[in-house]
């Protein structure tokens, strides 16, 4: 096919996905929505948000990329960018199944067999299973590849002991993509790891919600006592467990495609912390004529322009010459940080008012940039925290020595 | 955002690149810079001759004038790269001077001097004055009307140059109003200029008082086009600058991450610390961001707002990441860096330089709120 024909249909596909959107997105609802998919946090948030992706799918523009025959639209990268930016332009509810669409089901895609591919990718789209991910543990956060949650081989069966924490969805997820150990005994920590799609509604497997520093819940600790997986669903062989997760790390980290779509996050749009400079006052005078106020908002304009146009020069390949997987590498730490950093400062142009919280009917915008400020952290947290992130940027892109 | 101007390239601004990549890098090793710093003229002739017969001098001047035709977009990876490279020469004073003619000059002033740049002949802008404080405008040099002419009075300082250059584009009040003219460099008296000392040695720069200087008629611009011609000098300059800070920002953390991967203290490669490893990557990132700005701001440069926007926005981010990537590079290096044998202050030197000339960070900011909110 030629590419300008592929355009054509890309562009068609856009438009068609313009007029669905415009027709089918739910109007707000009268209780507040997620801002990510971290954030979900009463069962009424999480029944609208399954809702919504099931439509989304149905109507074809969630998981067009992914093969037909197990449930995907067949279609190419492009017509699902281009329904995602539809998605994010619109500012629709984000895709709830995020592990599923983004981390699960690409890995699964890659690497899974052809029996992994027909059990799980198209309730993985439709949300009607839930995916959640077992890599963190109480004491083994950002050393990861010291987890210590034991998986023994038994027959047909691994059984499974310890436990995992962090786990987005925990509570709704029936299935969890894990890391644990097959061989405590291996000299390298790392090859003592295998990774696993493992059920959650068996016995011996229970998740405690953990409240957030919000007040909300949103994820578990998920305790494994004796718990017994079948062993197919082993991922790569055992003592891979490392190089199958930091696989899909790449995912999360943005620096492999192959995501089903959608928005995970509500992207802070730095022209929507206009509207609030504009009626902020102090003095009687409006923020937007404290000069402070406007260097800052001008350094969040440039910090936006510069990771959106980050993104295009990483499909340029002659400006990228000299370190290709930067871009992608440092994507995370930006977009996190930035979102944190705005937020925060949403919060100095509030005035007393900033002194309110969630619920309060005098707080601005409902509090929605208090949330936002300290839903914040899960991701410069979640996922590698920022400091991490900076090791690999240091030790992958600069090629400087690793830190231990 | 995307009102603010998309990425893109041109494929003759990708061959000027990878030959600007080349060529400096094997005319401009450190040694070389170092030995320039030292001399008078301050740059090669040699090389200065080559870089005129490959043609850069004449990329940006159109066809008719003997040029290439081709734009600033694709004059920034020159800059960029002899940026990196800290390669001296008149090279961003001529460009500079030559878009100076291209939007403000007559006809005759075009068609006489354009195709001498693109040949390789030198030439500079005399805008700089004591009391000037980024606003070109504002001028204290006078140009006094005489038979026939004019002559000037008063002194420039911060003339890039000025020993190099055959024409020289000076700012000077007419009638209460800033406009330029163009000064021979036959017409420059040897006693009226002082060398000044700059912070960056790889530059040369010039005080020059031009009392009593007497200049034709014809060597006055179109003073219809004078408004256009100072923006046009402004934000040339603010591009060319920028992108000459943007490559120093690429060499300098290479060069700090070289030190980095090879010292050692505790028994340890000094670069496993996290204390020096993650500001090092922070210089890396905002360096990401500078090159993307850059290339956004070479590509849009033409368009009527989306390019002054985007060409401030370049220089912030350039002089945010080139001032602290040198800062910390002399830090790193420890006691060395405290040294002049240590690289990490000329590229400090370089970035104090660069944006003292035609605004920081924070006037282009200002500038920025003002366009923005």
């Amino acid at each position: 096919m030629k590419k300008t024909e592929i355009s054509s249909e890309v562009q068609a596909f856009s438009t068609e996905a313009e007029a669905w959107f415009a027709e089918n997105t739910p109007a707000y609802p009268d209780f507040m929505l997620p801002l990510t998919f971290m954030e979900v946090g009463t069962d009424q948030q999480f029944d609208f948000l399954r809702d919504w992706q099931r439509k989304v799918y149905e109507a074809g523009f969630l998981g067009a990329a992914w093969p037909k025959a197990y449930g995907g639209g067949g279609l190419s990268q492009a017509h699902q960018d281009a329904a995602t930016a539809v998605m994010r332009k619109r500012k629709v509810p984000i895709m709830l199944n995020a592990i599923g669409l983004g981390w699960a089901g690409p890995l699964i895609l890659d690497m899974g067999t052809e029996a992994h591919k027909q059990k799980y990718i198209k309730n993985i789209l439709s949300a009607e299973d839930m995916w959640c991910q077992g890599f963190s543990e109480p004491e083994h956060g950002s050393d990861l590849g010291n987890a210590q949650l034991s998986a023994v081989k038994d027959g047909d069966e691994y059984v499974l002991n310890g436990s995992k924490i962090w786990t987005t969805h925990g509570h709704y997820a029936k299935y969890m993509i894990l890391l644990a150990r097959t061989n405590p005994s291996s000299a390298n920590k790392y090859a003592g790891l295998s990774f696993f799609l493992a059920p959650m509604k068996i016995d011996g497997i229970e998740t405690h919600k953990i409240r957030k520093l919000t007040g909300e819940h949103g994820f578990t600790q998920t305790f494994f006592t004796n718990a017994r997986i079948p062993a197919d669903g082993l991922m790569g062989a055992e003592g891979q467990g490392w190089k199958v997760a930091m696989q899909t790390l790449m995912y999360e980290r943005n620096a492999k495609g192959g995501q089903a779509g959608g928005t995970f996050i509500t992207e802070n749009d730095p022209l929507e912390i206009l509207e609030l400079a504009r009626m902020a006052k102090r003095g009687g005078e409006p923020v937007l004529k404290d000069p402070i106020i406007r260097e800052k908002l001008v350094e969040f304009m440039i910090d936006a322009q510069a990771f959106r146009l980050n993104a295009a020069r990483a499909q340029i390949p002659p400006l990228n010459q000299d370190c290709p997987q930067a871009i992608p590498l440092m994507s995370k730490l930006i977009h996190t940080e930035y979102t944190r950093r705005i937020n925060e400062f949403a919060l100095s142009l509030q005035g007393a008012k900033a002194g309110y919280y969630v619920g309060e009917p005098n707080a601005i915008d409902d509090g929605y940039w208090h949330r936002g400020y300290l839903n914040a952290f899960s991701a410069t947290i979640g996922g590698g925290t920022s400091q991490i992130q900076r090791n690999i940027i240091g030790e992958h892109a600069l090629g400087l020595p690793k830190t231990r | 955002m995307s009102q603010f101007g998309q990425i893109g390239f041109t494929e003759e601004q990708i061959d000027v690149l990878n030959g600007a990549e080349t060529f400096c890098r094997d005319h401009a090793p450190i040694g070389t810079v170092r030995a320039l710093i030292t001399s008078d003229l301050g740059y090669d002739d040699k090389v200065w001759a080559q870089i005129g017969a490959l043609g850069w001098l004449g990329i940006a001047i159109p066809e008719t004038y003997g040029g290439l035709g081709l734009s600033l977009t694709e004059v920034v990876p020159v800059c960029e790269q002899m940026g990196r490279r800290m390669m001296a020469s008149p090279f961003l004073s001529t460009s500079l001077a030559a878009q100076a003619l291209i939007v403000g000059g007559t006809l005759a002033q075009k068609s006489k001097i354009l195709p001498q740049i693109a040949q390789g002949k030198a030439a500079s802008l005399a805008l700089s004055e004591r009391n000037q404080a980024w606003d070109l405008t504002r001028c204290d040099v006078q140009a006094r009307r005489t038979q026939g002419g004019y002559v000037l009075t008063g002194t420039k300082t911060l003339v890039l140059d000025l020993e190099a250059a055959e024409w020289i584009i000076v700012s000077a009040n007419l009638d209460q109003k800033a406009c330029l003219f163009i000064v021979e460099k036959e017409q420059i008296l040897e006693t009226a200029m002082r060398r000044e000392i700059l912070i960056d040695e790889t530059k040369r720069g010039w005080e020059w008082v031009l009392d009593g200087t007497e200049i034709t008629e014809e060597a006055c611009l179109d003073k219809s086009k004078m408004d256009a011609a100072f923006k046009h000098i402004h934000l040339t300059a603010t591009l060319l600058f920028a992108a000459e800070l943007t490559g120093g920002a690429q060499a300098c953390i290479d060069y700090t991450v070289e030190y980095l991967n090879t010292r050692k203290q505790f028994d340890k490669l000094i670069g496993s610390f996290q204390a020096l490893k993650h500001p090092v990557v922070d210089a890396f990132v905002e360096y990401q961001k500078a090159r993307s700005l850059l290339y956004m701001a070479a590509f849009n440069f033409y368009k009527p707002e989306q390019g002054e926007v985007a060409t401030r926005m370049a220089f912030v981010q350039a002089d945010k990441t080139l001032s602290f990537a040198a800062d910390r590079s002399i830090q790193f290096h420890g006691g060395f860096g405290f040294t002049y044998d240590c690289d990490a202050h000329l590229y400090r030197r370089r970035a104090i330089f660069n944006t003292s000339q035609y605004g920081d960070r924070h006037y282009h900011k200002t500038k920025l709120a003002d366009l923005l909110l």
